[in-house]
């Protein structure tokens, strides 16, 4: 190769490198603006801040390390909380008991009927009684529910993400988050009635 | 018609109808229902009220340190970027 061949091959290469790091900024940037939803989600899915934020910084970890594989134009959220729980299961929270399989008597409705019938059928109507409950008493109720139903309430309900998005995040059929967020948020109810009502 | 029985049943389309998660047309098949059915209409109202309160009861702000930690874990920086 003569010496102009040489320093144009080097240009091409250098032009390269130019273009993958202003790209690979470009979706560090982008990560980080999601830092804060994603962070909303790591915090309800393990139990302490600390273990909240070492997770999304394990998780970002990743992220900077493999931003090739996320494919531009597709969800960044998703594929962020993707490598999340990807993460939190490997960190050893597949000892905890799988969710137990007895039906629940209760319908769903039953933290509606208890709370309407501490001030009769009417007061469903409002709004307000939804208010008797206590935030601490949410935050308290979530974290008792076993992972795999705390896991998909999370990420419909406070991740704000489709069943579809939910399913892929976790790798399970659809219907699978969807009986899963079915029985949760029972579970979820019964544990609010049992607490909050005296 | 306010049967409990009956509107149990309902309870699976009102989940998704709440989670926006419904095509077109069964929006309108959840809709009819509300329209007709007073007991699943306030049930839908409690669950909706409900589900905002667990959404504003446990969404906790990233802590203030955190960004700067993430952002150390950036790569290297990019001349004029």
């Amino acid at each position: 190769m003569s010496d102009s061949g040489a320093a144009e091959a080097e240009g091409d290469a250098g032009r390269r490198a130019a273009t993958e790091a202003r790209e690979r900024v470009r979706f560090e940037e982008e990560a980080l603006e999601l830092a804060d939803q994603v962070y909303r989600v790591a915090r309800r899915m393990v139990g302490t801040r600390e273990e909240a934020e070492e997770l999304v910084q394990d998780t970002y970890a990743r992220a900077f390390r493999s931003w090739k594989s996320f494919t531009p134009g597709t969800n960044m959220r998703a594929w962020l909380l993707r490598i999340l729980t990807n993460l939190n299961t490997d960190r050893g929270r597949k000892i905890q008991r799988t969710p137990d399989q007895q039906p629940l008597e209760e319908s769903d409705y039953f933290l509606a009927n208890k709370l309407a019938a501490v001030e009769g059928e009417q007061a469903l109507e409002q709004e307000r009684v939804v208010e008797r409950l206590s935030q601490g008493g949410v935050v308290d109720a979530l974290a008792a529910l076993p992972h795999d139903f705390r896991d998909v309430v999370v990420l419909v309900d406070l991740g704000d993400f489709s069943y579809a998005d939910a399913a892929q995040i976790l790798d399970v059929p659809i219907g699978t988050v969807m009986s899963r967020l079915h029985r949760g948020r029972r579970i979820l109810k019964k544990t609010l009635a049992e607490e909050s009502i005296t | 018609m306010t049967q409990d029985a009956d509107c149990e049943k309902c309870e699976e389309l009102l989940q998704a109808y709440l989670d926006r998660d419904l095509t077109a047309e069964e929006v309108l098949v959840a809709e009819g229902h509300l329209e007709d059915c007073d007991y699943c209409r306030r049930r839908y109202r409690f669950e909706a009220h409900l589900r905002r309160f667990i959404r504003i009861s446990a969404s906790e702000r990233m802590p203030a340190g955190l960004m700067a930690k993430l952002a150390q874990l950036r790569g290297p920086t990019v001349d004029g970027l």
